[in-house]
């Protein structure tokens, strides 16, 4: 059998979303933000959202993702995604509108900007992506990074005396009303892509249906800022970062209810 | 007649917006500004012309909301107060460095720090010089009566699109504060969704469709060459808005011997001692900057020429009178440049820039000027 | 015509509401207005002054240092602005507020006994009215006819039903208020 006898539509058994551009990610190799742009970028076509979403994209690892799905985008300052999204959502209210936003941009420099937008209860969606550290200024300590981890700016492990603690910031955003619903998830193994890309397509339908902010944090990888092949990574990701940062929906409610499981 | 009204300038700001057909407003309260919002939830614009109104967490996110709002095409400002508009500078760079048209206004008070909430104009140098990071600037207005605050709420929105730069209305709080005669703009409609695709579809990010290619807001391009490309595009603007929007008024200045120079509050206090210092027998006129960037440089170095002398009248340390100077330099005049103002939230008296006036131009009064040209 | 005022007082005895309704006044008489108010803490109990302006010709500085008329309710106001009244100008005063009284010899003086007045009307509220109608009785830049058009428009609607009241007190103030010295 021939290669040619075998590229059939009914052979088909993947395609890469249409909406992913056709670019070299700069990501490194290993790094969970390219399976997340990818389920993304997947989710925006098959719901049919192109002509109706607007992204903000943050100041991290991902200020490039304008570059890689194609819709419209906008490229916030740094920690201000969630404010530049309630400008667009609030003057555009028919529009789809998320950010993508890494832990140093949501839980440090923006942590205002974000517990405002979803105390406010926003239409908007918010992908968390959790890596414990600052990848594209070369792995200094983030908010998230867990007591005891090495990174450039925490040369001898994170020290709480000196650093604080690891900042659980989703669990913080669950208590707030205006959030509908609220979800810690991974994409490292197939079956947690898939569980990742239910919650993000629920969380889509929430906005949609206008229940209030909708956030889905995705516990990610970052092998080069950890120094680790990336099966090491993964691996070191599920031993170290699941058992303080659980996976799981956190809330399922509607904006307001303040009865919602936590 | 007309229908007026008597209101504050603040107010004024708030009900030209509405009328203006502005799609949103987001600030954040501070003194002596915060009647703009008040007005504006008080007006409850959603119901009548959908315009939003929000009340956010800090001026940093205030500012970074107008970024999106402006960013998909819409018509949107904020107003705040010196300490507010330090915060939003970082937003104002990134509207510039992303090319968004929207309208600030900066209610001036007198600082630096939390200073005071009295008026002062000593945020010139942070308005027109710069503020925020990188080379950019801000279309200024700076009304000096409760009619031009409103009149120039529309005047900035329409120079912010022709340029795609964001505009600022330069204010004290005494303008904010003051009630005059107003006769408001008349309605017009917001733009509809078609209308924003037509005029700004190009840039806005208003949903990608099958006919066009993504829009991208950023103020980011790694690439070296490209960024100077960019910035001698803005560049090119900003010679642009130099040759085309200078405004200014002159009073009383085809005779005068010495020229007041002023903007706003101040230029209302100098139009009295025009008066005053006729009344003396001095010639002197008033030469009251409307537009501070782009600055009356022209006008300016034509009076250089036949002048005896330059009095920068601000509520400042002295500003705006580096300009001048430059101005004077630039005509080859050697004529005197002198600054008189008061400082933290006191407006001078027309009498005391009488007194200025005659003090720091003695020698000139006494034995005139030597031309060298 | 240019007439430049001053009205001082206590924060609560309407003077930056009256300034407001002088000021709409001039406006119905075609007039040029400014209205300036003092503005912050001192808004909160303490003293409260607001400069008036109201002309035939644009107007200039909202910045005055000596005025043509000075209305004082009180005596930190007297000790402040009796000395900004400008030579030949005018001085009106209600008692009550003031231990000592005006003692310039070059302006005009009036005084009001709008306090007492007030409280014989059985509204302490219409105070700021009656000082008003003593205004315009020694100061007639205004018609009463555009005085009523003011109050109309500076007054929320749900206020209209007090106009007469108003005016009552206006014309009150008109009647009562003395001459304590002519220049």
């Amino acid at each position: 059998m021939e290669l040619k006898d075998l590229i059939k539509p009914e052979n088909l058994v993947y395609s890469k979303s249409a909406l992913l551009e056709d670019v070299p990610m700069h990501y490194c190799p290993g790094c969970s933000h390219g399976v997340v742009h990818k389920v993304l970028a997947e989710l925006i076509e098959e719901m049919g959202l192109q002509e109706k979403t607007v992204g903000v994209a943050p100041v991290g690892c991902s200020v490039f993702a304008y570059n890689y799905i194609d819709i419209d985008w906008q490229e916030a300052a740094h920690g201000r995604a969630p404010a530049v999204a309630t400008g667009i959502v609030r003057v555009n209210p028919d529009k789809f509108v998320f950010t993508y936003q890494g832990d140093g941009d949501l839980a440090s420099i923006g942590t205002a900007e974000i517990m405002h937008a979803c105390n406010r209860g926003e239409n908007i969606l918010v992908i968390f992506i959790n890596n414990g550290i600052y990848g594209m200024t070369g792995g200094q300590m983030a908010p998230t990074t867990l007591e005891g981890m090495v990174t450039s700016t925490t040369p001898f492990g994170r020290n709480v005396d000196l650093n604080g603690y690891p900042l659980k910031i989703t669990e913080l955003i669950a208590q707030l009303p205006g959030t509908s619903y609220v979800t810690r998830q991974s994409v490292e193994t197939p079956g947690a892509v898939r569980k990742c890309k239910k919650a993000i397509k629920k969380a889509i339908d929430n906005v949609l249906a206008k229940k209030g902010t909708s956030f889905v944090e995705v516990v990610s990888t970052c092998n080069s800022g950890w120094k680790m092949t990336p099966v090491d990574a993964n691996h070191w990701m599920q031993e170290n970062m699941f058992p303080f940062y659980p996976l799981g929906d956190m809330k399922d409610s509607v904006k307001g209810d303040n009865n919602a499981k936590n | 007649m007309a229908e007026y009204k008597l209101m504050k300038g603040n107010e004024v700001l708030a009900e030209a917006a509405i009328r203006c057909g502005c799609d949103g407003y987001f600030g954040y309260p501070i003194t002596p500004q915060s009647e703009v919002m008040e007005t504006l939830m008080a007006r409850q614009p959603w119901t009548e012309t959908g315009m939003v109104v929000l009340q956010a967490e800090s001026e940093v996110a205030a500012i970074n909301m107008v970024y999106g709002a402006a960013g998909s095409g819409k018509k949107v400002m904020t107003s705040s107060s010196s300490p507010g508009i330090s915060l939003m500078s970082e937003g104002i760079s990134y509207i510039a460095g992303a090319e968004l048209p929207c309208l600030i206004v900066n209610v001036q008070r007198g600082g630096p720090g939390l200073g005071t909430i009295q008026p002062s104009q000593a945020d010139y140098f942070q308005t027109v010089k710069g503020g925020g990071h990188g080379d950019y600037r801000l279309i200024v207005l700076a009304p000096s009566s409760v009619q031009e605050m409103n009149d120039f709420v529309g005047l900035g929105f329409e120079l912010a699109f022709k340029y795609r730069n964001p505009a600022m209305i330069l204010t004290d709080g005494a303008l904010g504060q003051m009630m005059e005669k107003v006769k408001l703009s008349d309605y017009q409609p917001r733009w509809t969704k078609e209308e924003i695709e037509e005029k700004w579809g190009s840039w806005a990010t208003t949903g990608k469709t099958a006919t066009r290619k993504k829009n991208i807001v950023t103020s980011l391009e790694m690439d070296p060459g490209r960024m100077e490309q960019n910035n001698i595009r803005f560049q090119k603007k900003f010679s642009e808005i130099e040759e085309n929007e200078v405004r200014y008024e002159a009073i009383q200045c085809d005779d005068a011997e010495y020229i007041l120079v002023a903007f706003g509050t101040s230029s209302r206090v100098c139009q009295k001692s025009v008066e005053l210092a006729r009344a003396k027998g001095l010639k002197v006129g008033l030469l009251r900057p409307i537009t501070l960037y782009p600055f009356p440089k022209k006008a300016i170095k034509e009076l250089a020429r036949k002048v005896k002398g330059f009095l920068s009248v601000e509520m400042s340390a002295g500003q705006m009178v580096e300009d001048i100077k430059l101005a004077v330099y630039e005509a080859g005049s050697t004529v005197r440049v002198n600054h008189f103002g008061r400082m933290g939230g006191i407006i001078p008296t027309p009498e005391e820039v009488v007194e200025a006036l005659e003090e720091k131009f003695s020698w000139e009064l006494s034995y005139g000027v030597k031309r060298s040209y | 015509m240019t007439e430049e005022l001053i009205i001082a007082g206590f924060g609560g005895q309407g003077v930056l509401s009256m300034g407001k309704i002088l000021a709409y006044s001039g406006i119905m008489e075609d007039k040029e207005v400014t209205w300036f108010p003092s503005y912050g803490p001192e808004m909160r109990g303490g003293t409260a002054n607001v400069t008036v302006i109201i002309s035939d010709t644009r107007i200039s500085s909202p910045i005055v240092k000596h005025f043509d008329t000075a209305i004082i309710l009180n005596q930190q106001s007297m000790d402040k602005f009796e000395k900004a009244v400008k030579p030949g100008g005018t001085l009106l005063y209600d008692p009550n507020g003031v231990i000592h009284p005006p003692t310039r010899t070059d302006i005009n003086i009036y005084k009001v006994e709008a306090t007492r007045t007030a409280v014989e009307m059985g509204n302490p509220k219409v105070f700021n009215m009656i000082v008003f109608g003593s205004y315009l009785s020694v100061r007639p830049i205004l018609t009463l006819d555009n005085v009523e058009k003011g109050l109309e428009k500076s007054l929320p609607e749900r206020y209209h039903k007090t106009i007469p009241l108003n005016l009552e007190a206006i014309k009150k103030g008109q009647e009562i208020v003395e001459t304590v010295l002519e220049v």
